[in-house]
């Protein structure tokens, strides 16, 4: 059970119609490969966040499948149109089952 | 042969961009857009005799990519450890059942103290480190277990205090009764450890600006710890990097916390003096 989970996004609050924008997204996660032994030589068992995805609207923005060799604390930074007004809505999978969301508006404008 | 001459000449000079990749740049780090920090300062008055032109944080020496990992707070992976102290600022710990912010409140009335530690303390009769007042605090106000000197714990505490003067001016004081350890720091500094004799001056002060294998050698200065390296993804603290430092020479090393490296702090601080408080900053 990974500890301390944060997610963080930083988006625009607002954008023109059709304008390009940039959104950063990190999460504080140790992203325990399972490769690892202790000091007593057992292996740490592993817990990655597997998935992470962007929606805007509904419509799906980015969709990543996540694997053990990610460094701890996850980043991505990408792109998006933003057509309309509305909510970018983030979702962040653990592998112990949890769900981390955040979720930021734009006002098109 | 003149014409030989020439051309070793011209092919030296050719030579000297790759050379002068390894020199401090002139970049200005501006954090989030807004907060413009003092990266080169003049030489503080007690360093008159050393051959310096200016003192310069170890920013200047790091890659154009390094660099913007610490011009925004949300690239800064050391925020990450900073939220983390904030979360330990108000747990309340020990037999007393208090927090820091029982009696500190805000973590914003640590306002400028990062810029002035390591400082004299008159009840301890001792120079004392933000890392020592944080354990002194837990021990005798809260009742609580203390933070081993440079474990993690200590570093976010660290980190979160050192944000709160971020862009002060470093002024550790030197005089009156801290005079002794300050002194007693400066002959560390000079000393040569370890199976290959070095001095902190010999790579930090001689050599600035020059490879040391395959990294830059920075000015050693610390107004930007606690550190977060990108080598081993996590905030560092100043006692743990002397630590390493000394390892290097091949020497056994004095413990974090210990006397000596309390003297080298004070020393090394104080030869920041008037260069901004980074922390946390972000190195290689």
């Amino acid at each position: 059970m990974a500890e301390n989970v944060r997610p963080r996004v930083k988006a625009p609050k607002s954008a023109s119609a059709g304008e390009v924008v940039v959104l950063k997204t990190l999460i504080s996660h140790p992203m325990e490969s399972g490769q690892r032994k202790d000091s007593s030589g057992n292996v740490i068992p592993r817990s990655i966040i597997n998935r992470f995805t962007c929606e805007f609207n509904g419509e799906s923005v980015v969709d990543v499948k996540m694997e053990p060799a990610i460094s701890t604390n996850p980043y991505f930074e990408f792109e998006a149109k933003v057509p309309e007004s509305g909510d970018f809505k983030f979702t962040w999978y653990d592998d112990d089952g949890s769900v981390y969301e955040d979720t930021q508006s734009v006002t098109v404008g | 042969m003149k014409f030989n001459a020439m051309t070793a000449v011209a092919a030296l000079m050719l030579a000297v961009p790759g050379i002068a990749a390894a020199d401090p740049d002139d970049d200005t780090l501006i954090i989030n857009g807004e907060l413009e920090m003092t990266t080169k300062a003049p030489l503080p008055a007690h360093m008159e005799d050393v051959n310096m032109d200016q003192i310069m944080s170890g920013w200047h020496f790091r890659s154009d990519e390094t660099q913007a990992l610490e011009m925004d707070d949300f690239d800064n992976p050391g925020m990450i450890f900073v939220d983390a102290g904030r979360d330990q600022w108000n747990a309340v710990e020990g037999s007393e059942g208090k927090s820091c912010a029982s009696c500190h409140e805000d973590e914003s009335s640590m306002t400028g103290v990062r810029a002035v530690y390591p400082k004299w303390d008159e009840k301890a009769g001792e120079v004392q480190t933000v890392a020592m007042q944080i354990n002194d605090c837990r021990v005798n106000n809260m009742g609580a277990e203390p933070y081993k000197y440079d474990s993690g714990p200590m570093a976010n505490m660290e980190a979160l205090i050192a944000l709160q003067s971020r862009g002060m001016p470093v002024n550790v004081k030197i005089d009156g009764p801290a005079q002794e350890t300050w002194e007693k720091g400066k002959e560390i500094y000079y000393t040569r450890f370890g199976q290959l004799e070095l001095s902190c001056a010999n790579c930090h002060e001689d050599n600035y600006g020059n490879m040391i294998r395959a990294d830059h050698l920075s000015q050693g200065q610390i107004n930007g710890f606690p550190t977060y390296r990108l080598k081993n993804a996590k905030l560092n603290t100043a006692h743990g990097r002397f630590k390493g430092c000394i390892r290097d020479t091949r020497a056994h090393t004095f413990s974090p916390g210990s006397d000596e490296f309390v003297a080298l702090e004070l020393y090394v601080a104080s030869r920041g003096n008037g260069l901004s408080v980074e922390g946390p900053s972000v190195r290689n």
